[in-house]
C-alpha cells in the first residue's frame, strides 16, 4: 500500500499550483481559527487572573458577582460564619479594588489594589525582590512585575508614590502566573491597609477565600453558604463563571464564535473547491487507474491520503504561522492577550479534519462514479 | 492450433433508457487465440470499443459470457475483476492517459505499484520495459516532454509492465502521423506479440492492416465477417 500512497503523494505535490492553493487555504483557515480562539483563551485567562494568581480553593461572594473585578461587599459576619462551618480548614477575607496612583512625574495611573489577609497573607505572590514581611511596614505595597509594570515608571524597592493621596512605598517586586485583563498595574498590600487607602462602602469584604478540609466538604460548605444568602464556588467554577459572563453577556464570545465559523467557512471554501477541482482534473487519470486494475477502495484511500496529507501539512503551517505571529506580537505588545491551548489546537484539528472530510467526500463520490469505460469512450 | 485466449458468446449490450435506448452489441460471439494480433474494425458507432471494453472486463454486458483462459470474467466480483485486469490485461488507451506530473518511468511502473511492488523496485523494473520500447534514456522525463510516438511507446511499456497475456489497444495510431503509427504497430507485432500473448486492436487505420493476423469486421453491433489479415 505504501507504493499507492507514494503515487497519491506524487500526483498531489507535483501539481504545484493546486497543492499550493490547497495549502494556502488550509493554512489560512487554521491560522484564523487558532488566532481567534487563542485570543479568546488569552482574554479569558486574563479575566480570571486574580483567581488563578491567588490560588484559593473556594471563593465566597455575593450572588450578584459575575467577574472578579466586579465586587459587592459582604458584612464581617459572613467571614465569622464561614470560619465556624463544618469542613472549613480556614477562611480569610480578601479585598480587591481600584485606586489612582500619582507618580513621581505628577501623572496619574489607575491600579488594582489587592488586600491580603493581615494574619496569613494567604494568596501572596511570589517575590522576586524584597521580603514578604516588609508588607507590614508603614505604607508598604508590593508591585507585580507584569506587562503593566512600566506604567508605574518601572519602580524598584524603595520607590515612593501616592495612592489615593496617601503615601505609598514599594517594599517588594513580585511575579504572578497571569496578568490582568484591564491593562492596569497591580499592587498587593494587607487587607487593613487596603481599607485605609481606598474609599469603601459599608461592607468591606469583597470575597472570603476558603480552604476546605477535604474535597468532600465542598458541597456541604456551598449549601451552608447558600443559607446565608451568599454564593460559594470552587476556583474552577469561578473561572467558568467569569468566562461565561464574557462569553454570553458581553457579545465577546459570540463575536469570537462568528469569526471562528467564518474562518472555517473560508478554509472549507478555498480548500474544498480546490481539492474538488484537483480531483476533477485528475478524474480521467483515476478512471485509467481503475481500468488498469486499481480497486475502488484503493482509489478512495489515495484521495483520503491526499486530503489528509494536505490538511495535516496546512494544520502544521497554520499553527506555526500563528505561533510566530503571537510571539512577534507579544514582543511588541506585552499586553497582547493570546494564548494557544490544547483546546485551541484540538478545535482547529477537528475543523481541519472536517474540511478534509468534506473536500474529499465530493472527490470520492466522483471517483467512485467514474467508469473505466468512459476512459475508453474518451 | 494455438490456445484459446478469449471466448465471447452471445454478448449483448444496451445503452440508454426509454426511447433513447440503443443496442450496441447484438449477440456477438468470437474466439481470440494466443499469438494472434486481432483487429476489430468497422465504422464509428459499430460497437468496436464497446466490444473491446466487454472483453477486457471494463464494461458489464447485459447478457452473454466472456471467458478468458477458461474463467468467466463477468462472474467475478468487482475486486477480483480489478485483479483480473491488473494481472491479465494491458491497456493502451487512445489518448494514452499518461500522468503528466509523473516521470515516464513512474508512469510505466503504475501496474507494478498497483500490484503491491515496492516503489523503488517498480521503477527499476519499469526502466526495463522502457528499454524494450527504446526509451530508457527518457525515464526521468515527464511524458509531456515526449513526442506523440514516444508517448505511445510509454503507454505500450506501461501496458506490458504487468506482463499481461492480453493486450488491448484502442485506436493506437489515431494520434500519430502515418509513418509513426505504422512503426509503432510494427514494433508491437515484432517485440510484444508472442505465442503466450494475444493482442486486440480497435482501429480505422488501413495503413497498419498488414500486421493483423485476423480482422473482425463490425457493423451495427454485429460481427459481419472475419478475414485473415489484409485490407481494413
Amino acid at each position: 500500500m505504501t507504493g499507492i500512497l507514494k503515487l497519491a503523494y506524487k500526483l498531489l505535490v507535483n501539481d504545484k499550483a493546486k497543492f499550493t492553493a490547497l495549502l494556502v487555504g488550509i493554512t489560512f483557515a487554521v491560522f484564523l481559527i487558532v488566532q481567534m480562539t487563542a485570543m479568546f483563551a488569552g482574554t479569558m485567562k486574563r479575566a480570571s487572573a486574580t483567581v488563578i494568581n491567588l490560588g484559593a480553593s473556594m471563593w465566597i461572594m455575593d450572588p450578584a458577582v459575575q467577574t472578579v473585578a466586579q465586587t459587592t461587599g459582604m458584612p464581617d459576619y459572613v467571614l465569622d460564619a464561614v470560619r465556624s462551618m463544618q469542613g472549613v480548614s480556614y477562611a480569610v477575607p480578601f479585598y480587591s479594588g481600584g485606586a489612582l496612583v500619582k507618580l513621581a512625574d505628577g501623572t496619574f495611573q489607575s491600579v488594582t489594589v489587592i488586600g491580603l489577609d493581615d494574619t496569613s497573607l494567604f494568596g501572596r505572590p511570589q517575590l522576586i525582590q524584597g521580603k514578604i514581611e516588609d508588607i507590614y511596614g508603614e505604607n508598604a505595597f508590593i508591585v507585580v512585575k507584569d506587562p503593566e509594570f512600566p506604567k508605574l515608571g518601572n519602580p524598584h524597592v524603595g520607590t515612593e508614590f501616592q495612592v489615593n493621596d496617601h503615601r505609598g512605598v514599594i517594599v517588594g517586586i513580585a511575579k504572578v502566573a497571569s496578568s490582568g485583563l484591564f491593562g492596569v498595574p497591580t499592587l498587593y498590600t494587607t487587607f487593613e491597609r487596603a481599607l485605609q487607602y481606598l474609599p469603601n462602602p459599608r461592607f468591606t469584604i469583597a470575597y472570603v477565600l476558603v480552604e476546605p478540609k477535604s474535597s468532600s466538604d465542598v458541597l456541604h460548605i456551598k449549601q451552608q453558604v447558600q443559607t446565608l444568602g451568599y454564593l460559594a464556588v470552587t476556583k474552577d467554577e469561578f473561572i467558568d463563571r467569569i468566562s461565561n459572563f464574557y462569553m454570553y453577556q458581553t457579545g465577546f464570545g459570540t463575536n469570537m464564535l462568528i469569526m471562528t465559523v467564518m474562518s472555517f467557512v473560508v478554509g472549507l471554501s478555498i480548500s474544498g473547491q480546490t481539492f474538488y477541482t484537483f480531483v476533477l482534473e485528475n478524474l480521467e487519470k483515476f478512471g485509467a487507474l481503475k481500468a488498469i486494475g486499481a480497486k475502488s477502495h484503493e482509489l478512495v484511500f489515495m484521495i483520503l491520503f491526499q486530503a489528509g496529507f494536505t490538511a495535516l501539512t496546512g494544520y502544521g503551517l497554520g499553527i506555526g504561522l500563528c505561533v510566530l505571529l503571537i510571539t512577534l506580537a507579544k514582543r511588541r505588545l506585552p499586553d497582547y492577550a493570546a494564548l494557544i491551548t490544547y483546546w485551541n489546537l484540538g478545535l482547529a484539528f477537528v475543523m481541519v479534519v472536517v474540511i478534509a472530510a468534506i473536500s474529499s467526500y465530493f472527490g470520492v463520490r466522483k471517483v467512485l462514479r467514474i467508469e473505466p469505460f468512459d476512459i475508453f469512450r474518451g | 492450433m494455438p490456445d484459446l485466449a478469449i471466448k465471447a458468446t452471445g454478448v449483448v449490450k444496451w445503452f440508454g433508457e426509454g426511447e433513447a435506448k440503443t443496442q450496441a452489441l447484438r449477440e456477438v460471439s468470437l474466439d481470440a487465440y494466443f499469438g494472434e494480433m486481432l483487429y476489430i474494425v468497422g465504422p464509428s458507432g459499430s460497437g468496436k470499443t464497446t466490444l473491446l471494453s466487454v472483453l477486457s472486463g471494463i464494461l458489464r454486458p447485459d447478457s452473454g459470457s466472456v471467458t478468458v483462459e477458461g474463467t468467466d470474467i463477468w462472474n467475478l466480483g468487482s475486486d477480483k475483476l480489478a485483479d483480473f485486469r491488473l494481472h491479465k490485461i494491458g491497456f493502451v488507451f487512445q489518448d494514452y492517459h499518461l500522468f503528466p506530473r509523473l516521470s515516464t518511468a513512474e508512469n510505466v511502473a503504475i501496474p507494478l505499484i498497483l500490484n503491491r511492488k515496492n516503489w523503488r523496485a517498480a521503477i527499476v523494473e519499469a526502466t526495463k520495459y522502457l528499454d524494450i520500447v527504446g526509451l530508457k534514456g527518457r525515464a526521468e522525463l515527464p511524458p509531456v516532454k515526449l513526442s506523440g510516438g514516444e508517448q505511445q511507446r510509454v503507454a505500450i511499456a506501461r501496458a506490458i509492465a504487468g506482463q499481461p497475456e492480453i493486450m488491448i489497444m484502442d485506436e493506437p495510431t489515431a494520434s500519430l502521423d502515418g509513418d509513426t503509427g505504422v512503426a509503432i504497430v510494427g514494433f508491437v507485432k515484432k517485440n510484444i506479440l508472442n505465442d503466450k500473448r494475444c493482442i486486440l486492436i480497435v482501429t480505422h487505420d488501413d495503413r497498419i492492416s498488414e500486421f493483423a493476423t485476423r480482422i473482425l469486421k463490425m457493423q451495427d453491433g454485429r460481427l459481419i465477417g472475419t478475414e485473415k489479415g489484409g485490407s481494413i
